[in-house]
């Protein structure tokens, strides 16, 4: 898992350069959109068009693939109980407008950098500071997040390795019991850490 | 908000995504996948209480929207959300607020009994009334049907309730200063 790049992959195309804010409010329109329309020849239109924008990201098939593999039993799955329960208008109708929302999601997510993504909602979160919401707060939090799974991760490995030597690496409450604790005493650490380096939470 | 639920929604949100690791256990004959991740938002409930456990939910799901793998089985981004499941998403963080509210307003009468009795409520019955609706939305079949396919799958819900209960009962009993809730 590579934290720092998330699920973006780099590519030189018009549509990695396109600002976060604009495509995600596109996911917007479209994820609405399509669930308006009831007919499945303007769906699939769209789905194509959908999928050539994943050449125009410069992306290969097998990532176009990638995005929808996971959900292909599901789908099938719809497709059947449509199938059985109406016609496979209908089952098109569903198969198709999951498909879309999720590729061109995966789109959105593929070409916008995790970075960019913060910076778009950080902004975006600007005029919520009059409803007493505080940005730098959950700025902060997005941070500590994003530094400790890392570390999160190394104490969970300690953990493993501490009760793999006592032969209680299948026991679940045993793996996640000293996880937890240290994971709540490392709170009150930070949180004193923070504390004394004059952090304003107010 | 002072800075210590800050830090302590921040590092549930890290530990959820830290359970994602965890290889999922496919449950024998119906094929249904089991995750600790799910057992992360009851746990973060019981553990923070209502608001931060809502809180450190949400924030994990925020970061799984921006675009980073922290869901079990290294997925993310938009589509999960938009996608038939996405409803449990989302109930993830109404049943930790639930649990963390429950737990709260009977904090003098906790028990093994009581404790399941709260988390199966919002951890089954808060979380898959959610994820059903949106289910019979997304693929257009009614709430009946929705709710039949997904029984499965409640079958690995009502094996994580157990779990969460002898861990938050286990973290309460070793660890009493640590909590929020």
């Amino acid at each position: 898992m590579n934290l720092a790049s998330g699920l973006y992959q780099d590519r030189a195309s018009p549509l990695h350069r396109l600002p976060a804010g604009l495509k995600v409010l596109a996911l917007v329109a479209l994820g609405t959109a399509v669930f308006v329309i009831p007919d499945w020849q303007i769906l699939l239109a769209i789905l194509a068009a959908v999928m050539v924008l994943y050449g125009v990201a410069r992306f290969s098939p097998q990532i176009l693939w990638a995005q929808i593999r996971p959900l292909l039993w599901l789908l099938v799955v719809f497709f059947a109980v449509q199938l059985w329960l109406n016609d496979w208008q209908a089952g098109l109708v569903v198969v198709t407008r999951l498909a879309i929302v999720v590729l061109f999601a995966a789109l959105v997510t593929l070409t916008t950098r995790v970075s960019v993504m913060l910076e778009a909602l950080e902004r975006a979160m600007q005029p919520l500071r009059f409803m007493g919401v505080n940005p730098e707060k959950i700025g902060l939090a997005f941070s500590l997040v994003l530094r400790f799974i890392p570390v999160i991760a190394t104490v969970s490995h300690d953990v493993r390795e501490a009760q793999n030597a006592r032969g209680l690496n299948r026991n679940m409450l045993a793996l996640t019991v000293p996880l937890i604790i240290r994971t709540l005493k490392m709170a009150d650490d930070v949180a004193d850490a923070i504390e004394a380096r004059s952090y304003d939470s107010e | 908000m002072n800075t210590r639920d800050i830090v302590y929604i921040a590092l549930f949100a890290s530990l959820m995504a830290i359970l994602g690791l965890f290889p999922p256990f496919t449950m024998p004959f119906t094929g249904a996948p089991i995750t600790v991740q799910s057992a992360g938002a009851m746990l973060a409930g019981a553990l923070l209480g209502a608001r931060c456990g809502a809180l450190s939910v949400v924030l994990f799901l925020v970061l799984v929207a921006l675009g980073l793998p922290l869901l079990a089985g290294g997925q993310g981004g938009f589509g999960v959300f938009l996608g038939p499941t996405g409803g449990f998403l989302l109930g993830w963080a109404v049943s930790a607020f639930v649990i963390g509210y429950l737990i709260d307003k009977f904090q003098d009468y906790l028990n093994g009994l009581s404790v399941v009795a709260i988390i199966a409520f919002g951890g089954i019955v808060v979380l898959y009334g959610l994820g059903n609706a949106w289910v019979a939305v997304a693929v257009d079949i009614s709430y009946w049907q929705a709710t039949v396919a997904s029984v499965p799958f409640m079958i690995g819900d009502a094996l994580k309730v157990f779990a969460v209960t002898g861990l938050t009962l286990a973290v309460r009993r070793t660890y009493p200063e640590g909590l929020r809730a």
